[in-house]
């Protein structure tokens, strides 16, 4: 039943240089694959994107087929109110169940804002959020 | 496997040395007296046969470099008249001009033997059936390794190279237990014999397989052994010393260098004084008893160390390590020798990376900054910054200890590294010294 709610991110290697971005979202867009939302982490000479799409498996067999070093991760989606306090409502209930989140993005969509977490036990996290009343992206939106 | 040799192969080590200064002492005299080349060599360095008084005095004498055989071609260096040789091979000029290795009768009988006692080390002999899958003609391994095998009482099937299927056919049909070729080849054979339906391992009766050429690992070794259930021996020698000489004995512990053909040095490749046992320099090779175009102090320009203490075979000559690369490929950072060897090993032994790389050196201020752009594997990619950097300080460290030079580590995407050998890539020097 949480699994459901259970969604593959893919995240993609990529050198810190100008045109990587580039590289990654043309060959996506090549493939007919819709960015939901993404991020950029960065270090050292190197960095990692993180993207939501709407077709994972494609993304990944696209990109890897390209030569990028690429993996799933799994995620969950929040749906937020979009008004003050939607995003420490959220944090909250996890805070509270001691569930760390290891990191976030958020998009703010047509129908809801949506928070991105990458949690140590999502199971859980899934748990805690329906638990309270709250709703999530479901996994079947992704093929 | 029983010494070919026994009273030469089992000479107790004092002995040994004792034979090699003698063959030492007279090889310089004739060469003073006799050779041109070798005479004026010695006067520029201002050594007389004279001086030569120990075995360590050959430290003494003049180097030689692939480039006075260059400059003595086609035969300005021999020793020899064209009338008293039996043959002559040429080795492939890649860079510069072609060089050409004269041999008389006893150059190849010496040739026979020092491969007669290397393969029956490795336990080849009658009954055999050795397949010669290396290159005959101005190439020396073809007709090296034939001579050898021959000598040990092998059935030698001299297939050269090419023509793949037919060789596979022929290594079922006639049963043959042994096979010298490139590593590669080899590789290339199982491939080739299994898309043919035949299984190496199970469908024929190859049990040895004496591989060089080129350079290849232990991790390579451990491949073929496993998948083509064969013993794989690594062959060493140059066409300057008259073509492949020697091999391993079946413990593979270091390639067994006999001692009354040659003695060996290893030098540092900079400054080129001789390094202690165990040390990792230039291989420098005195041909003892070659006539034809004598050998002395030559700089092969492979790295590799002498290997410490003896062979658990019994036999009591000097045994070098794995070739760990060429000298050609040295750089030198912060005042320490690195090669792009050294990378390479220690990169093969980290799973999380890949094992291509780039050597970026530049000056930062007065200090040489080394960089080693590295791919992360595709099992150790994480999606976590903090893993990937975890990543970066392993083989920060490995390369450090390795190499005794600190080193930055660059990850970069898998598929952007340089593909194939040679430092014109795989090393990018940015000092404007």
């Amino acid at each position: 039943m949480e699994k459901s709610y259970i969604v593959k991110q893919i995240s993609i290697f990529s050198e810190n240089r100008p045109g990587r971005l580039a590289a990654i979202a043309g060959a996506l867009r090549d493939a007919g694959i819709n960015i939901f939302a993404f991020s950029i982490a960065e270090a050292d000479g190197f960095g990692v994107v993180r993207a939501l799409v709407d077709r994972p498996e494609d993304a990944h067999r696209t990109l890897t087929d390209l030569g990028f070093r690429v993996s799933f991760t799994d995620v969950i989606g929040v749906k937020m109110r979009d008004e003050p306090g939607g995003l420490s409502d959220i944090a909250s209930i996890l805070g509270d169940a001691g569930i760390n989140i290891e990191y976030a993005y958020a998009y703010s969509g047509k129908d809801a804002a949506v928070l991105i977490l990458r949690v140590d036990q999502a199971e859980d996290a899934v748990r805690q959020i329906l638990g309270h009343g709250g709703e999530l992206l479901k996994a079947s939106l992704f093929r | 496997m029983a010494p070919w040799n026994p009273r030469t192969e089992g000479m107790p080590l004092d002995e040994l040395r004792r034979l090699q200064f003698k063959l030492v002492k007279s090889l310089v005299y004739r060469l003073y007296s006799f050779n041109d080349f070798y005479r004026r060599r010695m006067k520029e360095q201002q050594v007389h046969p004279d001086d030569i008084r120990t075995l360590e005095d050959v430290a003494k004498l003049p180097f030689m470099y692939k480039s006075d055989l260059r400059d003595g071609y086609p035969d300005r260096i021999f020793s020899a008249e064209q009338n008293e040789l039996v043959r002559y091979h040429v080795s492939s000029g890649t860079t510069g001009k072609p060089t050409v290795v004269g041999y008389t009768e006893r150059d190849i009988e010496n040739w026979s033997e020092s491969l007669a006692r290397a393969f029956s080390s490795c336990g080849l002999g009658r009954g055999d059936v050795m397949q010669v899958s290396y290159g005959y003609g101005l190439f020396t391994g073809g007709l090296g390794a034939h001579y050898g095998a021959e000598r040990v009482g092998a059935t030698v099937l001299p297939t050269s190279v090419g023509n793949t299927e037919r060789q596979i056919e022929l290594m079922q049909d006639l049963r043959v237990t042994a096979i010298a070729c490139t590593p590669s080849y080899l590789l290339h054979m199982g491939e080739v014999a299994e898309k043919m339906g035949v299984s190496i391992k199970n469908d024929t009766d190859l049990r040895m397989g004496f591989l060089g050429a080129e350079p290849w690992s232990e991790q390579m070794r451990g491949r073929i052994e496993d998948w083509l259930g064969i013993r794989a021996y690594d062959i060493y020698g140059t066409s300057e010393l008259s073509g492949p000489m020697f091999t391993e004995c079946t413990e593979q512990q270091g390639i067994h260098i006999w001692g009354d053909l040659a003695l060996v040095e290893i030098v540092d490749p900079a400054t080129g004084e001789v390094l202690p046992t165990g040390e990792q320099g230039e291989l420098t090779v005195t041909m003892l008893q070659k006539e034809a175009l004598p050998m002395v102090r030559y700089r092969i320009g492979d790295l590799t160390a002498i290997e410490e203490g003896v062979c658990p075979c019994g036999r009591t000559h000097p045994r070098i390590g794995r070739i760990r690369g060429r000298v050609d490929d040295m750089l030198i950072v912060r005042g320490i020798n690195v090669f792009p060897s050294q990378v390479e090993h220690a990169l093969l032994e980290i799973p999380e990376v890949g094992r291509h790389f780039q050597i970026v050196v530049d000056r930062k201020g007065a200090l040489d900054n080394m960089l080693v752009r590295v791919e992360v594997s595709e099992e150790a990619f994480s999606d976590k910054i903090t893993e990937l950097m975890v990543i970066k300080k392993v083989v920060e460290h490995r390369l450090r200890s390795s190499l005794n030079v600190s080193v930055d580590v660059e990850l970069v995407e898998p598929g952007t590294l340089p593909r194939f050998e040679g430092k014109s890539k795989k090393v990018v020097d940015r000092r404007s010294l």
